[in-house]
């Protein structure tokens, strides 16, 4: 681990290749497989959670020992995040399948 | 971890600054909220379109993956700006913001011509239920990036007048914060709108 600026931002340029590589591989699931819709959805998910994952790691700063791991408040992404998934799974499981 | 003090970054120098990031990740946080009563919306609502066009019908891959490319690769260059940055370019930092003005407009642009093209198949703001929250929840988003084009443009100015400092580092770090959220939002639009509305 170096606390030195790089001159090239290999971190980036790894993201940004990996966020093209879940994307096309997403498309792929959905579109070219011959996977069940279940299936499909929840593969898609989950590559749509990793890439959203890469986008904080890689781009936003959110490990970073020369910031002091950007001063981010863990408890209050969690929660939003925790909210968020109750609020969508909730409505779900409410309205479509009728709890 | 030695000698961190040393190399902390210009935007975090000060504790006024920490506190801005900091304020900024909770309002971050609840905008994922916000996000998600939108997309709960839109998945309840999911094929409630009335008479008006399927989502399948009228869902193509094309514009929508070329609006994925264009944004993603705007929060690249975004990210390549503050790199630009946390090296004291001040004309690095402002041509790659530019770039990723440029990819944003681009999408804008694209997400305005496939608004058009759909109302004019029939499916709009109050055609259906389903298409209700679609537009919602896509129009929130493209506005959060219309406001973002806004006030990246403001930031430059500010940095073409007075150069990367304290205050103007910390601005710069916040406007990328908000670029890389809404390519995450859209990834999730992107998967669970368009890819799913293709599927299904």
């Amino acid at each position: 681990m170096s606390n030195q600026v790089k001159k090239v931002p290999t971190q980036h340029i790894v993201g940004f290749v990996l966020s093209l590589v879940l994307t096309a591989l997403a498309v792929w699931t959905a579109l070219g497989s011959d996977l069940s819709t279940a299936w499909i959805i929840t593969i898609i998910m989950l590559l749509a959670v990793i890439q959203a994952g890469i986008q904080l790691v890689m781009f936003m700063h959110i490990v970073e020992p020369e910031s002091q791991n950007g001063h981010v408040p863990w408890n209050m992404i969690f929660h939003g995040f925790v909210t968020a998934a109750i609020v969508v799974v909730g409505s779900l499981f409410v309205m479509v399948y009728g709890f | 971890m030695q000698s961190n003090v040393k190399h902390t970054p210009l935007e975090y120098q000060t504790e006024h600054n920490q506190m801005s990031i900091l304020g900024f990740w909770i309002f971050l946080a609840a905008e994922v909220v916000l996000f998600s009563t939108l997309f709960a919306t839109y998945a309840v609502l999911f094929g409630r379109t009335a008479n008006a066009p399927l989502p399948s019908e009228l869902f193509g891959i094309e514009i929508v993956l070329i609006m994925t490319v264009l944004l993603l690769t705007s929060s690249f260059t975004c990210g390549i700006a503050i790199h630009q940055m946390r090296h004291g370019s001040n004309s690095g930092l402002i041509t790659w913001l530019i770039i990723t003005l440029v990819l944003g407009l681009g999408f804008l642009g694209f997400e305005i011509y496939e608004f058009i093209h759909y109302s004019h198949e029939g499916a709009t703001l109050s055609s259906s239920a389903f298409w209700s929250s679609f537009y919602v929840l896509a129009g929130t988003h493209g506005l959060h990036v219309t406001l973002g084009i806004g006030w990246a443009i403001l930031l430059i100015i500010q940095l073409y007048k007075k150069g990367i400092t304290a205050v103007t580092s910390r601005k710069v770090f916040i406007i990328s914060l908000y670029w890389h959220f809404l390519d995450v939002i859209w990834i999730f639009i992107f998967t669970s709108v368009y890819l799913i509305g293709m599927v299904i």
